[in-house]
């Protein structure tokens, strides 16, 4: 029986996380990834879990410990912020290079600076080419359920890739929302036990992690690795299957709201996506063929099924809560254009970047990007793609 | 009860309207309404003008954005009233409740010409009597409470109840006078 | 979990590359031919031998196998050359043939 709850985002993070038990969990605080470590050791203190805690002193040696005790054959997780994942950064690609099924609760927060502390995108961003799975969360009960289901991705034989399960910091993470969960029993039994075939730890059958390989092997080890990121697409699916089955929530590499029909789509990821499909419903209302593709699985890229779930539509826009710096569009709209260019699909597209630094989105914001979209007012400045609600 | 109700409380940091936001949507939830509740983040610090949300409603609350055309907005401490235009966007089918000590014709000529309901309520008096301290954000929520209808004011105290005894555990003592804030509260409050 | 080292050559393939790179059981080492790296031969003198063993320890590449006690020829599979043996021995029992594979 589904239980009718009320928790912010890290509350509910730090849920599933009870209810998975994991075995260790290194982490140093960041606002606002903060609570999350703060809930699972007051779990600990009251001896709700025996994950051992370990208390850190950086972002850098939290990834690593993650990572050393993955490899000895524990079930590790972290959690972290901006910053914090930035100083992760080389250990993010040692996770994925020594194939260790780590999972990284990610709370969105910009980077400096100058120095900010609400959401964007900028971090995880950054961290999209380390060879992690990346899971985009729209609210509290998305985070939860992506937070249940990382583990069996990540730990499935054909995968062995490490998952980062990504919110907006504050709008999702410290806003409090009605929530549906799962038994604690019904989540062990998802979860599962994890049985590693080869640990650090098994003296019966030692093994060495993380070896030299010369340039004669690199390209080789790299080419192993994209296999699996190639192969999770298959393991994310089913495994969202199963969790349907179990919660009667579906999930997908993203969802399509009303995009069947659809003339104008606003592709976007993250908490922001409600306000879209507020306005895709009014506009809906008015008899306006509108709506909005949300991306759930960043890594791997869905380019395939994107240009599919695309291909009616006359117009997009392609909305990036972080800026690349390339000159021509945020991260996410580059990758969408790829897809549909292979695609061999020619919608006209607006790239957009909004909400850095916890600037605000409204539904009337993106009645407006709507309504340009219909108009073919797909003008833009001094670049080539649009700032949204930038003082000019 | 309304479809959509929409709260913005303008507090300072330090007087817990943060918490009472949470607490808001704390006691609607347990009327089986489905709630949002956040703070508008910033620095952090002891008297900085802040922000906080929340939205009660009969159907899923998918939109984050802030509240810019609130149903009623609680000014948890007077003194915003001179540097923040806190009846913005406000509904004149809604209401502005002002925690002051003073009757509601000196304070409408502070509020940039907002036309509906301008309740008060003096939050010090309520909580020193109950309490001995000054500590506004119960004797507001109550009175958000009373004048929003969100809930009937029965289950409100019921809820509030459980919910001290729940935060409280470890000081027991203070369910009493918190409790009696609320009481307090909700009679005291004057439109 | 592919764990087979024997495909690790020059040549091997990305498909059988083990997971991560990683190496599964013990001495595997066993399996490189250091030996190949070795470009002068340490010869034992079995005569001179005082069977001390100070030898046996200093090899980085445990060369000089022990049996009932008693040292025995080199491993020449693993020997690198390296010479620290004949070093140490205080009886001229390990001569170093310069540039003798």
């Amino acid at each position: 029986m589904a239980i009718r709850e009320r928790l912010s985002g890290n509350e509910a993070v730090s849920t599933a996380i009870r209810q998975i038990n994991p075995d260790v969990m290194p982490a140093f605080p960041i606002t606002p990834s903060t609570e999350i470590p703060q809930y699972v050791s007051s779990y600990v203190a009251d001896g709700l879990i025996d994950t051992e805690f370990v208390a850190v002193e950086s972002e850098h040696s939290a990834m690593s410990a993650t990572i050393g005790a993955s490899a000895a054959g524990a079930r590790a997780l972290t959690a972290t912020s901006s910053a914090g994942l930035a100083l992760m950064w080389e250990e993010l690609h040692i996770a994925s290079s020594d194939r260790v099924p780590v999972v990284l609760a990610l709370v969105n927060r910009a980077l400096s600076g100058p120095i900010n502390i609400n959401a964007d995108h900028s971090d995880g961003m950054g961290a999209r080419d380390c060879g992690w799975i990346q899971l985009y969360s729209e609210d509290n009960q998305e985070a939860y359920d992506n937070m249940v289901m990382a583990f069996r991705i990540a730990e499935h034989p054909d995968v062995l890739l490490p998952v980062m399960v990504c919110q907006d910091g504050f709008i999702t993470s410290h806003a409090v929302q009605n929530i549906l969960l799962l038994e604690d029993e019904e989540v062990k039994k998802f979860v599962g036990e994890y049985t590693p075939e080869n640990y650090l730890l098994n003296a019966e059958n030692p093994m060495a992690v993380g070896p030299y390989a010369v340039t004669n092997y690199y390209m080789e080890a790299r080419r192993s690795m994209a296999e699996g990121m190639v192969a999770s697409r298959k393991v994310i699916l089913d495994i969202a299957r199963e969790y349907e089955t179990l919660s009667g929530r579906g999930y997908s590499f993203f969802e399509e709201y009303h995009t069947k029909d659809a003339d104008y789509v606003i592709v976007i990821m993250g908490s922001a996506s409600g306000a879209a499909k507020d306005a895709c419903d009014k506009l809906r209302a008015k008899g306006k063929k509108v709506g909005v593709l949300k991306i759930r699985v960043f890594r791997p890229f869905p380019a395939a099924e994107l240009a599919a779930a695309l291909k009616n539509a006359k117009a997009i826009a392609a909305m990036d809560r972080a800026e690349s710096f390339s000159g021509n569009s945020g991260p996410m709209a580059a990758e969408l254009k790829a897809a549909l260019f292979d695609a061999k699909q020619c919608p006209e597209i607006l790239s957009m970047v909004y909400g850095l630094g916890g600037r605000d989105i409204t539904v009337e914001d993106m009645e407006m990007i709507y309504a340009d979209l219909e108009a073919g007012n797909f003008e833009c400045k001094e670049l080539p793609y649009r700032y949204v609600n930038v003082r000019e | 009860m309304k479809g959509l109700t929409e709260i913005r409380w303008h507090g300072r940091g330090g007087q817990g309207a943060k918490t009472a936001a949470l607490l808001l949507a704390d006691v609607a939830f347990s009327t089986g309404a489905e709630v949002q509740g956040f703070p508008e983040y910033g620095p952090e610090r002891m008297g900085a003008p802040i922000t906080a949300y929340n939205r009660v409603s009969d159907k899923p609350i998918r939109v984050h954005s802030n509240i810019y055309a609130p149903d009623y907005v609680v000014v948890v401490d007077e003194t915003l009233l001179e540097d923040i235009d806190v009846t913005a966007g406000l509904s004149e089918e809604g209401a502005v409740i002002i925690n002051t000590a003073k009757d509601k014709e000196e304070i409408i000529p502070l509020l940039k010409g907002y036309q509906g309901r301008v309740c008060t309520i003096d939050a010090r008096k309520v909580s020193m009597e109950a309490l001995g301290m000054y500590f506004p954000n119960s004797p507001m929520l109550a009175a958000v409470i009373k004048v929003s209808g969100i809930m009937p004011e029965e289950k409100f105290l019921e809820e509030m109840q459980m919910s001290y005894e729940h935060k409280f555990a470890s000081k027991p003592q203070v369910i009493e006078g918190n409790m009696k804030a609320l009481k307090i509260a909700l009679k005291e409050v004057k439109e | 979990m592919k764990t087979d080292i024997s495909k690790q050559g020059l040549d091997v393939k990305w498909q059988d590359m083990t997971i991560g790179a990683s190496i599964v059981h013990s001495g595997g080492s066993e399996q490189f031919n250091t030996g190949e790296w070795r470009v002068d031969r340490p010869i034992f003198l079995v005569d001179q031998c005082k069977q001390c063993l100070l030898c046996v320890p200093v090899c980085p590449d445990s060369s000089i196998p022990v049996v009932d006690g008693k040292r025995t020829d080199f491993d020449y599979d693993h020997c690198k050359g390296c010479g620290i043996c004949a070093k140490v021995c205080p009886f001229g029992a390990i001569e170093m043939k310069k540039g003798v594979k």
